[in-house]
């Protein structure tokens, strides 16, 4: 039902039980917000929003208060704004207001609504609480002292992600947020997926940094440097340079890359060209042996973490293959080094992708032999932006070039494992082509291209139909799991992604992300899949020549040695270690 | 005792035969006290009386009785109200009135009972006696409805409070308890009881001030899989202590209040929301609720009539917002203590999301009378729009300290100087702070002003909870503010950001006016500007805070700003503080001519400001002063003086 409503003395049409706020952005009326976020209860804590109601004595936060009947109020209104001016410079009051010193510098909330509401004097100086900054996570740093408390993070974490890693602590002015007991991020049950970086107004909760490493093997004669990036990466990096988001610019990136002094450019995605092929390998497997199904990806690091944390037992579900871009990485420090004839220790892979969490990934034991790890570093989509401003190139005006060969070309399958549903996508491919020597048909899996949490496919393996689950949510991922540990299920493969739709939404995409600039991020990859000649794995012919040349077969000895997680084999029991 | 409890029950509130029965009429006479058959003695031991040593009284008259083989009933009873004269011990011997007096400690005990074990009475610390229509009087010692403090006093929620022994229910029930509520569940329906207290005029006694029944009949209405109910007692304005002494005095009637009230609004499970610090009314409050469940009272099918009910007391862990309806919620549901906004209203969508009722302990104690009496009854008292009575804790410069219930339209001078007693020492009056921290402060000229809902709304105050502080002249009004500012500063709960950020540089402006003043011109700008901003932020907190304790939280101040601005002016211009409470604006000097140079204040003198040489006059160095008043205090010969 819709009701009209005055709003600065003009009617505009609201619908009954929606909120003030919800109206008048439908209606183009722009009122400023620190805490609100679209689907999730209100929670009323910046009282930015705020509006001047006919017959109300204060002013009525727009966010919460719904409309019920005709309502007249004005939303810019000298009152209001002195009101929305003295919370900013209240919050500006006990911030550190460092702007020169910090990484939102240029893109904060804070700042840009003190420039919008004209603030140029210091009206209200007093104590500041000094809190400590938490550097203790590989992934993310917290800096409460740049906190404005709007609990986007806390809420997004609990709300949406289900794990609740920080909350608030203390009372009044003293009020931080952190993790329980206010320890290190790092031992809190905190999962690196940086969504909260995301939604951070202010800086205070942002990606860990460090060039340096990067910039010293970059100048280091003796080293070989090689850039890896994946299709999320491409898929957005276009925002950071004021490019409209699912624009192309990967040719453009790759020349960049080489200006900078990286020796070599190669996808990640030719990592999840190999991924595919072992996972699919190992169902097929699995389902002729009956056991260990379903299998479960272990593509999304903050996934893995998770279940690390809080679910050991379903680790035994996991498929054995290691994540992509491991694979790749381990790839160039053993194949790739032999051919080129560099020792691996000179070798110095550098993963550019869409992830907090891979930074963590990185440095598990578990991924590196003899002290020499598989990825020496990863950079998210903003850092590498960051660190493109540093050397002070136009990215547009770079001649385009291709990524260097034989581990710059993948499939589109590999791609598109970038979106939530896509791995299942590719999967199914690969699989129903080694179960039943014929492509699927058609390639496009419809049923797996949507925006809803759960996706399913039903596929016929081995001549048994069986369904393919992808997820991006963990509380769901969680339950099925679950399910799944008790037997009985007909699930061939479960893909888990963390961050909502998939990695295209990763918590290191570019800033101010919406549906809009998702779609166009998804499309992007979808159309590389749509008008790719090589859609599957087992077509590309880069990936062929590295199993005929070196790997044998899929699940050979060697892809064992190289590509497998020794210490889930363990608890499956394998026989083959 | 528990047998003829259930007896009671039975025949009280099932058959009504009993009027034939003369045991049972005998009992119920001894249950009220209307006679004794040996020395009944009382001892006050709410926490008010414990705190003044009640405890150790009774030790001391158990040891009596023993050692003296005196055979007497001991009964702890709650705060009757003049905490100032604790511990209250009283007496009634067979046959005669029972007799109250007052700051019985442990030593004076055995005077009192060696007068009692010849059947007299001790004749110093007498306050009053009771009027009682079997037995005789005491010659020359005033009835207790005669003594100032009571004769303007209008006791309903507080009648039994003080008198008779909290967690005895034969007692409660021979006094007409649960009447009521029987009454309600076996012949009325839950809309008659709502239309009464609507008829009423109740409303919420926990500072809104939002008629209850309306609050009621909202939830009642809404149709969902469960409904709940709050009394919420926690309590934890400084210097309130109302909900604390109900419950302590007499828990009876606040449950009986909580059992119509879930009856009236269709709900089967209630919470008592209680904060930590009160164990003893939460010792006191479970106690009673088992005794109920043992009797019947309270859980399934209560008295044959279909009804169930459960009642469940919840620990707060102490924190100030958690008074706020919306973080009680949170509180109950084990999520941090955290206001919500509003709408939804918590009679709409409350606990666990659920329609929930949430009313004051005041408020659910004052059901049983209006229901027993008739709404009738109730609306006559008090003034048209504020029916009833009112609650307040009479803490602060007054002489008689303690707990009042007045009829609303009482004015602020009658309480004062007739139930308080004035202020000690004749000081002046200078003003009264009413309702809890986020009231305001009146000033001597609104004296008049009677306390009902609206008055106090007409000069902008509140009723709250019923805090009701007296100050008198030594008290500097800035002070006062900064410390009830100062308060709601670390009470704010941190999540909206004019409480969180306002309530702290409000805080500080008042810091930097009554502190020591530097010199330069900077600093008195920032004093001037502080001020200036004083009121801005204040009107800014108040309109866009998240929930009622922000929206209130600068009342103090403004209230303050507003009717003492001379005082605040003074602070900022003339660096002067009236009362001589701002130590950081006080000023020593030392008098040459009674100085004798002992050198106590050189010594104690914490910043080394003092100088001089034994036997001849010292001085002070007046930049080096912080005006702490140590000197003040230390000198033996008066030879320091305030300038």
């Amino acid at each position: 039902m819709t009701i009209d409503i005055e709003v600065n003395n003009r009617t505009i049409k609201a619908t009954k039980g929606e909120t003030i706020l919800s109206a008048l952005h439908k209606n183009g009326i722009r009122v400023p917000t620190l805490c609100h976020m679209k689907d999730l209860f209100p929670t009323g804590a910046c009282r930015m929003c705020v509006v001047e109601m006919e017959g109300k004595k204060n002013l009525v936060p727009s966010c919460s208060y719904p409309v019920t009947e005709w309502i007249k109020i004005k939303t810019h209104s000298p009152r209001v704004i002195k009101a929305r001016k003295t919370i900013i410079e209240l919050l500006l009051s006990s911030h550190p207001d460092d702007c020169l010193y910090c990484i939102r510098n240029g893109n904060c909330e804070l700042q840009s609504l003190s420039e919008s509401f004209n603030i140029q004097e210091r009206r209200f100086a007093g104590h500041k609480t000094t809190k400590q900054i938490d550097r203790t996570s590989e992934s993310i740093i917290r800096e409460p002292e740049k906190c404005i408390l709007c609990e986007r993070c806390v809420r997004y974490c609990e709300e949406i992600l289900n794990i609740s890693a920080i909350d608030f602590i203390g009372r009044g002015s003293d009020s931080t947020i952190g993790p329980e007991f206010n320890n290190g991020l790092n031992i809190s049950s905190c999962i690196d997926c940086g969504q909260c970086t995301l939604l951070c107004p202010s800086g205070a909760l942002h990606e860990k940094t460090n060039f340096n490493i990067i910039i010293e093997a970059l100048h280091n004669p003796k080293t070989h440097v090689i850039a890896q990036y994946d299709g999320a990466f491409a898929s957005s990096i276009s925002e950071e340079f004021g490019i409209k988001s699912g624009k192309d610019i990967s040719k453009l990136i790759n020349s960049t890359l080489k200006l900078m002094g990286f020796d070599k450019v190669f996808d990640t995605s030719f990592g999840s060209d190999l991924y595919i092929t072992e996972v699919s390998q190992q169902i097929i497997n699995n389902i002729k042996s009956n056991k260990n199904l379903p299998v479960v990806s272990s593509h999304c690091p903050a996934w893995v973490k998770y279940i690390d944390k809080n679910f050991p037992e379903a680790k035994k579900l996991f498929t054995t293959v290691k994540p992509p871009q491991q694979l790749l990485g381990k790839i160039l420090k053993t194949y790739y080094a032999e051919k080129i004839s560099i020792e691996k220790e000179n070798i110095f892979v550098v993963s550019i992708n869409s992830c907090t969490a891979k930074k963590d990934e990185i440095t598990k034991p578990n991924y590196s032999s003899n002290g020499v790890k598989n990825i020496d570093a990863s950079l998210t989509t903003r850092e590498l932006a960051a660190f493109i401003r540093i050397h002070d190139i136009q990215v547009n005006q770079m001649i385009e070039t291709l990524s260097d060969l034989p581990f710059g070309f993948s499939s589109s399958s590999g791609k598109i494992s970038a979106i939530s549903g896509g791995l299942t996508e590719a999967i199914a491919r690969t699989a129903y082509y080694m179960s039943n020597e014929k492509e699927i048909q058609p390639p496009r899996i419809n049923k797996l291209r949507n925006t809803k949490s759960t996706k399913e496919l039903t596929i016929s393996l081995n001549k048994k139909r069986y369904q393919m689950v992808a997820v991006d949510n963990i509380k769901k991922a969680h339950q099925l799991v679950k399910e799944a540990m008790n037997g009985d299920s007909n699930i061939a493969f479960i893909e888990v992604n963390v961050c909502p739709q998939g990695c295209i939404n990763g918590g290191g995409q570019p800033l101010k992300c919406d549906d809009e600039i998702l779609k166009a991020r998804k499309k992007y990859l979808y159309d590389i899949d749509n008008r790719a000649s090589i859609r599957t794995t087992y077509k590309n012919s880069e990936i062929k020549e590295i199993y005929s040349k070196y790997l044998d077969d899929p699940g050979s000895k060697k892809s064992i040695e190289l590509f497998y997680e020794k210490h889930i084999l363990k608890q499956q029991k394998y026989d083959s270690i | 005792m528990n047998e003829s409890a259930i007896n009671l029950v039975e025949e009280l509130l099932i058959n009504a035969s009993f009027e034939q029965r003369s045991e049972l009429k005998q009992y119920i006479k001894l249950c009220r006290r209307d006679t004794v058959e040996k020395p009944v003695i009382f001892v006050g031991g709410g926490t008010c009386g414990r705190a003044a040593g009640a405890t150790d009284t009774i030790a001391a008259i158990k040891q009596y009785l023993d050692e003296n083989n005196f055979d007497a009933e001991l009964v702890e009873t709650g705060c009757i109200g003049l905490c100032s004269a604790e511990p209250i011990m009283d007496i009634q011997l067979p046959g005669r009135n029972r007799i109250s007096y007052k700051n019985i400690t442990k030593e004076k005990v055995t005077n009192i009972l060696d007068a009692a074990i010849n059947s007299t009475i001790y004749s110093k610390n007498v306050l009053w006696q009771f009027e009682n229509d079997f037995s005789t009087q005491w010659e020359g010692i005033p009835f207790i409805q005669e003594v100032p403090f009571f004769k303007n006093q209008k006791r309903i929620v507080l009648s039994h409070c003080g008198k008779t022994d909290p967690l005895n229910i034969d007692e409660y029930l021979a006094l007409g308890g649960f009447k009521s509520f029987s009454n309600s569940i076996l012949n009325k329906t839950p809309a008659q009881i709502r239309d009464n207290v609507l008829k009423s005029g109740l409303r919420g006694r926990g500072g809104g001030g939002f008629p209850t029944a309306k609050k009621w009949n909202i939830t009642a209405n809404t149709t969902a899989e469960h409904k709940y109910l709050i009394c919420n007692a926690d309590e934890s304005d400084p210097g309130a202590f109302m909900d604390r002494a109900i419950i302590e005095g007499d828990p009876f009637m606040l449950l009986e209040g909580i059992a119509i009230t879930a009856y009236a609004t269709g709900i089967t499970q209630a919470y008592i929301y209680i904060r930590s610090p009160y164990i003893l009314a939460k010792k006191r409050l479970q106690k009673a609720i088992n005794i109920c469940k043992e009797q019947g009272l309270l859980g399934d099918n209560i008295l044959n009539s279909g009804f169930n009910l459960s009642i469940k007391i919840v620990i707060g862990a102490g924190a100030f917002v958690c008074g706020e309806e919306t973080a009680l919620i949170a509180s109950i549901e084990g999520k941090r203590g955290i206001p919500r906004p509003k709408p939804p209203y918590p009679a709409e969508r409350g606990l666990f999301n659920m329609p929930t009722v949430i009313n004051n302990v005041e408020t659910l104690s004052n059901i049983p009378s209006i229901i027993n009496k008739g709404d009738e009854w109730f609306k006559e008292i008090g003034t048209d729009k504020s029916s009833g009575t009112k609650v307040f804790s009479l803490t602060g410069k007054v002489n008689n300290i303690g707990l009042i219930e007045v009829p609303m339209g009482t004015t602020i001078r009658e309480i004062i100087y007739n139930i308080a007693g004035g202020i000690p020492d004749n000081k002046k009056f200078k003003a009264v702070q009413i309702g809890g921290p986020s009231g305001s402060c009146i000033p001597e000229e609104l004296i008049d002003t009677q306390i009902d809902y609206e008055s106090l709304e007409e000069i902008d105050a509140i009723m709250g909870s019923g805090g009701f502080i007296v100050v008198d002249e030594n008290t500097c009004m800035v002070d006062l503010a900064k410390f009830f500012i100062g308060f709601l500063k670390d009470a704010s709960c941190g999540k909206c950001i004019p409480c969180r950020e306002g309530t702290r540089r409000m805080k500080e402006i008042l810091d930097e006016i009554t502190k020591k003043p530097l010199n330069g011109n900077h600093h008195s700008l920032s004093r001037f500007k502080g001020v200036m901003q004083l009121e801005q932020l204040g009107e800014i907190i108040e309109e866009t805070s998240l929930c009622g304790l922000g929206k209130t939280a600068p009342k103090p101040v403004l209230s303050a700003l507003k009717y003492f601005r001379e005082e605040f002016e003074e602070h900022i211009y003339e660096r002067k503080c009236r009362a001589n409470v701002c130590k950081g604006l006080r000023s020593y000097e030392i008098n040459i001519e009674n100085c004798t140079g002992c050198t106590i204040c050189l010594s104690k003198c914490p910043e080394n400001a003092i100088m001089g040489t034994p036997r001849s006059p010292h001085f002070i160095i007046e930049d080096k002063c912080i005006g702490c008043g140590i000197c003040y205090d230390v000198c033996k010969f008066n030879a320091i003086t305030i300038k």
